[in-house]
C-alpha cells in the first residue's frame, strides 16, 4: 500500500520504505545516520507491566536490527480512561520505562488518546554510522543464518487464552520481554552481512524478506530452529494463531521436506512478538559469533541454516 | 452389554475467533468418556485448528463442508459403535511410551551405562517411529537438565514432536528444578495416565 505514495526523492535517506526494512536510515553527515521506528499494540499479555516491558522491547528491537543503538523514545499509547483504573496504565509505562532505561535510551515525551482497547508501543530514534548501517537485503551465498531467540510465541499467546500450557505461555512472555541489546552489541564485532528481526511474518516471513531482498536461495534445518517450551505440544494442539495461516498462504516460495512434522511448520510460520535477531554471516565466522553470542548470555541463539546460492528467494525446510 | 456413555454434543462455534473454538471442543471432549462431537465452524482457521486438537487427542475426525460453515465430526473413545469395536475393546490411545528412571543404561559399569544411554537416544532419535511419550522420574531426571549428555538428542526428539516430560517431585529432591532444559515438567497422575493409556509402553 505504501507504494501508492509519491516515493522521497532525498539523497540523504539511505533507507526508506520500499525495502521492506526494520527501521528508516536517513544521513545526517558522513559519521551519524538517524534511525526511526515505531510500533504498538494491543496487550498480548495480562500482567500490565510485562505488557509494557514487551511492547517496548519490541520497539527497541527494530533499531537493534539495523546495527544501531537507541537514543531516545517517545511512549504512544491508547487507553480507555473510562474503563480502566489508571493503576493499569501506570504499570504498563513503567513496565517501558524499564526497558528503555535497560536500552541506555532515554524518554523524552509521548502521546495518549482515549480509546476502547489499550494500546502502547514506542517510537525509536537510534544512530549508526552510515557505512554500519545493517539491512536485511545484502546476505551472501556461503552466510550461515544465526537466530537468537527461540519461536513460539504467537502459538503460545494463543496457548494464554485457552488456559493452557502456562509453563510455555510464562516463557514465551519472559523471551518477549527480552532485550536484543546484548546479540546487537555483540553481532557489531563480527562482520556480519545482513540482519532482521522475527516479528509478525515469522521467522519464514522474514527469511523470505532477507532472501528475496538479497536475491539469494536459503536452507532451513527444521530441527535446528529453537523453539519455546511447549510451542511444539501448543501447536500440536490446535493453538495456532490466525496469522501463522495468513503467513503461510502470503508464502509461496517455501518448500518443506517431508519429514518435517505440521506442527513444526506451523511454528516456522507463527508470527513472532520481540522475537529474535536473524542474522547473516560468512559460515567461518558463523562458530565465534554464536560462541560470544552464549558468552554473553544469548544462551538460545543457534544457526538454524544457510544462504546456499544467488536466486529469486526459494527457502527449503528440511 | 449397555453403552450409557456413549454420547454425542455439537459444539457451534460459528462466529467465534481462535482460539475459542478449540476450547469449546476441548470443553466439550472433557465432559465425554466416549462418543461423538460435531462441531461447527465458519472458517479455515478454525477448522484446522480443530482438526489439530482432535487429532492430537487420538480422536477420529471427518469434516463436511456446507456452503461456508465447516462440519467437524470428532470420534473418542471407542467408534461409533461398529461390529469391530466388539472385536478389539481397547482403549489405548495408540502412543508409543518410555519411562527412563535411571541417568544410565542397565547394571554394572556406570561409565558404560552413561555411553549405552546416549547411543540409546541417539538410535531413539534415528529409528520410526519415534517415541510420543519419553518420561524421566527419579536419577532419569539428570537426563534432561542443562550438562545432560543428551541434551541434544532430546530436544531433537521434542522438536520433532516427541513430548519430553520430567517428573517434578524428582527435579525437587535433586535440586534441579531450575536446571530443566528441554521438554516440560509433569506430575504422578499424567505418569501414570500416560503409562495405563499407551498402545506400547517401555520402562527402563
Amino acid at each position: 500500500m505504501l507504494c501508492q505514495l509519491p516515493k522521497p526523492t532525498d539523497p540523504n535517506l539511505l533507507v526508506g520504505i520500499e525495502t521492506a526494512d526494520d527501521a528508516g536510515v536517513y544521513k545526517l553527515d558522513d559519521n551519524i545516520a538517524l534511525i526511526q521506528t515505531v510500533d504498538f499494540f494491543t496487550p498480548i499479555v495480562d500482567n500490565p507491566y510485562l505488557f509494557g516491558q514487551i511492547a517496548a522491547a519490541n520497539s527497541l528491537s527494530d533499531v537493534y536490527a539495523m546495527g544501531a543503538k537507541p537514543l531516545t523514545v517517545m511512549n504512544i499509547v491508547a487507553f480507555p480512561n473510562s474503563k480502566l483504573d489508571g493503576q493499569v496504565l501506570l504499570k504498563i509505562l513503567e513496565g517501558g520505562c524499564a526497558k528503555v532505561m535497560e536500552a541506555g535510551a532515554v524518554v523524552v515525551g509521548g502521546h495518549t488518546v482515549d480509546d476502547d482497547e489499550p494500546k502502547y508501543g514506542l517510537s525509536v530514534t537510534g544512530i549508526c554510522h552510515p557505512d554500519k548501517v545493517l539491512t536485511n537485503a545484502n546476505a551472501k551465498p556461503g552466510d550461515a543464518l544465526i537466530l537468537t531467540k527461540p519461536i513460539g510465541t504467537g502459538v503460545l499467546a494463543t496457548a494464554a487464552r485457552a488456559d493452557m500450557f502456562p509453563d510455555g505461555s510464562a516463557a514465551a512472555a519472559q523471551s518477549m520481554a527480552k532485550l536484543n541489546r546484548k546479540a546487537a552489541e555483540v553481532m557489531a564485532c563480527f562482520p556480519v552481512n545482513a540482519c532482521t528481526d522475527v516479528t509478525g511474518f515469522g521467522l519464514l516471513g522474514h527469511i523470505y524478506e532477507m532472501a528475496s531482498g538479497s536475491k539469494v536461495n536459503i536452507k532451513i534445518a527444521a530441527n535446528a530452529v529453537p523453539l519455546l517450551p511447549e510451542a511444539a505440544e501448543a501447536a500440536k494442539m490446535g493453538l495456532v494463531p490466525a496469522g501463522a495461516y495468513a503467513n503461510r498462504g502470503y508464502l509461496s516460495t517455501v518448500e518443506f521436506a517431508q519429514a518435517v512434522p505440521e506442527n513444526i511448520r506451523d511454528l516456522c510460520y507463527d508470527p513472532q512478538t520481540s522475537g529474535g535477531l536473524l542474522i547473516s554471516i560468512p559460515a567461518d565466522r558463523a562458530a565465534s559469533l554464536l560462541d560470544v553470542l552464549h558468552k554473553a548470555g544469548v544462551i538460545e541463539a543457534a544457526v538454524i541454516g544457510e544462504i546456499t546460492t544467488h536466486g529469486k528467494g526459494e527457502i527449503y525446510v528440511y | 452389554m449397555e453403552r450409557v456413555r456413549y454420547m454425542s454434543i455439537d459444539v457451534d462455534a460459528r462466529g467465534l475467533a481462535c482460539p475459542q473454538p478449540v476450547i469449546g471442543v476441548k470443553k466439550a471432549l472433557d465432559s465425554i468418556a466416549e462418543g461423538t462431537i460435531t462441531a461447527i465452524v465458519d472458517n479455515s482457521v478454525a477448522k484446522e485448528n480443530v482438526i489439530k486438537f482432535a487429532t492430537a487427542n487420538n480422536c477420529g475426525v471427518s469434516v463436511s463442508q456446507q456452503g461456508d460453515h465447516y462440519y467437524i465430526k470428532i470420534t473418542k473413545g471407542k467408534a461409533v459403535p461398529t461390529e469391530q469395536t466388539f472385536k478389539q475393546p481397547q482403549t489405548s490411545n495408540g502412543k508409543l511410551v518410555y519411562l527412563i528412571s535411571q541417568d544410565t543404561l542397565g547394571h554394572g559399569s556406570a561409565e558404560l551405562g552413561g555411553v549405552l544411554m546416549k547411543s540409546f537416544m541417539f538410535t531413539l532419535l534415528e529409528r520410526d517411529p519415534r517415541p510420543d511419550v519419553i518420561m524421566f522420574i527419579n536419577a532419569g531426571v539428570k537426563l534432561t537438565v542443562e550438562g545432560s549428555p543428551v541434551l541434544e538428542h532430546l530436544s531433537q526428539l521434542s522438536s520433532h514432536g516427541t513430548q519430553v516430560l520430567s517428573c517434578g517431585t524428582c527435579l525437587d529432591f535433586y535440586g534441579l528444578k531450575d536446571k530443566l532444559a528441554v521438554g516440560s515438567v509433569t506430575n504422578m497422575f499424567t505418569i501414570v495416565d500416560e503409562l495405563s493409556s499407551a498402545a506400547k509402553a517401555v520402562t527402563l
